[in-house]
């Protein structure tokens, strides 16, 4: 479907506000620690798609959930990730883009043995 | 023998269509050329019915006594130091989160409704929507004046405009606004006359204004229901606008079903806002959101969807969802002001063991199991000197633009994810209401201007956090953080010491 | 399940006079009372004559004065010199 619009040519009088372009050589990541929802959602970071994989966990993720009591217990080797809907093993040496990750890409991941403070997803 | 005076029915025709005329030197359609494009078909405006029958000269005599009433109240407060009198200097947070996310509003909606006045070419709506142009800008300007008087000791109040335009949650009510705004005359109606004043307006107002008047804060109550008042009339319009469209042609009802499954949603997630200003940050609390929603959508909303049945209009999509819902969203909206108190205008507290406690009793199918653990594992944090905060920012829904923070209905340790492409870009949601809302009018939603990607950009200050803040025109240390220990709570706490000295 | 037809008025001296005729008039009436305002629920009609107002008030009034203590309603309103009904009868 599309808008209805008083003008016949609405489409093509506007532009989309977040292509990548707009980001100056970032591309916009999204990432969520499942079962941990003192974090409230998952959280943006703007990053070059050409560093590894493995950079991205060390120094993007683990800081931003360093917070978490739980954080410390992590075993980034036995992590499920999720990248767009699909689970897979990230090659840690490859870049983020030949992960198959893109501009806007959502990453989830699931760390087994720790499911929130007490169990309790939180 | 004096003259017979005209009854209300014979004045209201008088008055209204009697003044109206069909212009001559100009087609009607090149002078009203808004009220057919979103494909609404009108046979006959005389159709349309006021119920109120206000005439323009009562409004005027009606208004001018609300206004001296109100005023006579604001006078006495000022007068008395009533902001020394509420219940804790924690409830002007309410205040504040009010001022720069609903009283801007009024402005948007006296904007929104002077603009649809013109357009539509009934004299009967026409002038329904003028008077309620001229309500929502006295609105505004009673609410400013009100709260101005908390801005003489409180921080977080002064840039309220300013703050409206640029802060990262205010985008939330100010998007929603530009949304109806951005749409023709009809769909603003159904937007804000219908889903909004009709469907969600009670649920902002009379609990919230209640919670006022509970917490001993006598002016924002008394502007609060002297807008309510005028509400009734826009409540009013609204219905009829609803009843109007769905006579008139068979056509108008899917698109009218359309606007009403789309507006309730995005009112419902405005409103998000209202419910945890209701079940965590009123000191004393009146009634709790899911209490609320039960009265005002459930059981009021259920009368009038009964009624509009015989025009084959149904319950708005999603209105399941939303109510399970009202079981969480006090709870997550809570969090993520906790978590980003850092970024925010207004202060931010640990709920204590009491209103655990009160949470506990009032959503005993989901408060212990779910969020009380979140608040003590926090709380123990805290103990331990380290509070927590999110030191990252948050992913935001395309089209509420609230930080996806929501759950999957029936599964609240599950975080919602949606998501669509278009011409190769992916938008993401926090919700098949919010998704569907995308999908049906794309090329609206890809322009929003959502607050995170506009800091990446470059767009808000600086790169960081301080400087984001100082564009906001944030009094960093003053107006953002926890209330404990923040120059408001100081305050309050020299008030009161002052008291207990005096009586001594 | 029956609908409900409600208003909502301002708990004040202006206001009870309304109030009262309210509770004289329409049997079976509930009664909600929250801080500064009172909700008066009816199944299907609530009506608030012109009369019953004015034995109370002890001066004229006409229905239109209720705005100055309405703060909310449900029903499909009828206004007119003599009363002021909610309504979701057809």
């Amino acid at each position: 479907m599309s808008v209805t619009a008083i003008v016949p040519d609405y489409a093509r009088r506007i532009e989309p506000r977040d292509p990548v372009e707009n980001f100056h050589g970032n591309m916009l990541v999204y990432v969520h620690w499942e079962d941990h929802l003192s974090f409230c959602s998952a959280v943006a970071f703007p990053l070059p798609p050409a560093i590894p994989f493995g950079a991205f966990v060390s120094e993007v993720v683990a800081p931003a959930y360093a917070a978490h009591p739980e954080a410390a217990s992590i075993d980034w080797s036995a992590v499920v990730w999720m990248i767009d809907g699909a689970t897979k093993v990230p090659d840690m040496e490859a870049s983020l883009a030949a992960n198959g990750m893109k501009h806007k890409t959502l990453v989830r991941f699931w760390t087994p043995g720790l499911s929130g403070w007490k169990g309790t997803a939180s | 023998m004096a003259p017979k005076k005209l009854g209300l029915k014979q004045r209201y025709a008088h008055m209204t269509r009697g003044l109206d005329w069909e212009t001559t030197y100009q087609p009607m359609d090149a002078v009203f050329p808004y009220d057919t494009f979103e494909g609404i078909k009108i046979k006959d405006w005389s159709a349309w019915e006021d119920p109120f029958r206000l005439t323009m000269d009562s409004y005027w005599k009606f208004q001018a006594e609300k206004e001296r009433k109100l005023y006579a109240v604001l006078d006495a407060f000022a007068q008395n130091n009533g902001q020394t009198g509420v219940s804790d200097g924690r409830y002007i947070n309410v205040v504040k989160l009010f001022l720069t996310g609903v009283s801007p509003l009024e402005y948007q909606a006296h904007r929104g409704f002077a603009f649809t006045g013109r357009h539509l070419r009934g004299a009967g709506p026409r002038i329904a929507c003028q008077m309620q142009s001229l309500d929502e800008l006295r609105h505004l300007q009673t609410q400013i004046h009100t709260i101005s008087h908390y801005n003489k000791f409180f921080d977080g109040i002064g840039e309220f405009p300013h703050m409206h335009d640029r802060v990262w949650y205010l985008s939330v009510p100010k998007s929603f606004f530009d949304d109806a705004r951005a749409a023709g005359p009809f769909e603003f109606m159904i937007a804000i006359g219908f889903a909004f004043e009709y469907l969600l307006t009670n649920l902002l107002f009379v609990p919230f204004m209640s919670g006022a008047a509970y917490n001993g804060d006598m002016s924002t109550v008394t502007f609060g229901f002297s807008a309510q008042s005028d509400e009734s009339r826009h409540m009013t319009l609204g219905i009829e606008v609803i009843k109007f469209l769905l006579e008139q042609h068979p056509d108008n009802l899917p698109i009218v079903q359309k606007w009403v499954d789309k507006w309730f949603w995005r009112g419902f997630r405005v409103l998000g806002l209202v419910a945890m200003m209701m079940d965590y940050m009123l000191p004393k609390k009146v009634m709790s959101w899911k209490e609320a929603w039960e009265i005002y959508f459930t059981e009021a909303g259920g009368s009038l969807f009964q009624d509009l049945e015989r025009y084959g209009l149904k319950v708005p999509k999603y209105a399941d969802v939303a109510t399970e819902a009202a079981e969480h969203i006090s709870h997550q909206n809570w969090a993520v002001f906790y978590q980003y108190s850092h970024a925010a205008a207004f202060h931010t507290w640990m709920p204590d063991k009491e209103h655990l406690d009160w949470l506990s009793e009032k959503y005993p199918n989901t408060f212990d199991k779910y969020y009380r653990p979140r608040w003590e594992m926090w709380a123990e944090m805290e103990k331990e000197g380290k509070r927590f905060y999110n030191p990252s920012l948050p992913q935001l829904c395309q089209v509420c633009q609230i930080p996806m923070a929501y759950t999957e209905p029936g599964d609240p340790t599950k975080i919602a994810f949606r998501c669509t492409e278009v011409a190769g870009e992916t938008y993401h949601f926090c919700s098949d209401g919010c998704k569907d809302i995308f999908d049906a009018e794309p090329e609206k939603y890809i322009q929003s201007w959502l607050p995170v990607h506009q800091i990446f950009q470059g767009n808000c200050g600086g790169a960081t956090v301080p400087d984001v803040l100082n564009w906001y025109r944030m009094n960093v240390g003053a107006d953002n953080m926890d209330y404990v220990g923040s120059p408001d709570d100081r305050l309050w706490s020299e008030w009161h010491a002052a008291k207990t000295r005096e009586a001594v | 399940m029956a609908q409900i037809a409600s208003i909502t008025l301002l708990h004040n001296d202006d206001a009870r006079p309304i109030i009262e005729a309210i509770l004289a008039d329409n049997p079976g009436v509930r009664v909600l009372n929250m801080p500064g305002a009172v909700k008066l629920d009816c199944d299907d009609e609530l009506v608030v004559n012109r009369a019953s107002v004015e034995a109370r008030l002890g001066r004229p009034w006409e229905p239109q004065e209720i705005q100055l203590v309405l703060i909310s309603m449900a029903g499909n309103l009828d206004e007119d010199d003599d009363w002021f009904k909610l309504s979701w009868k057809h």
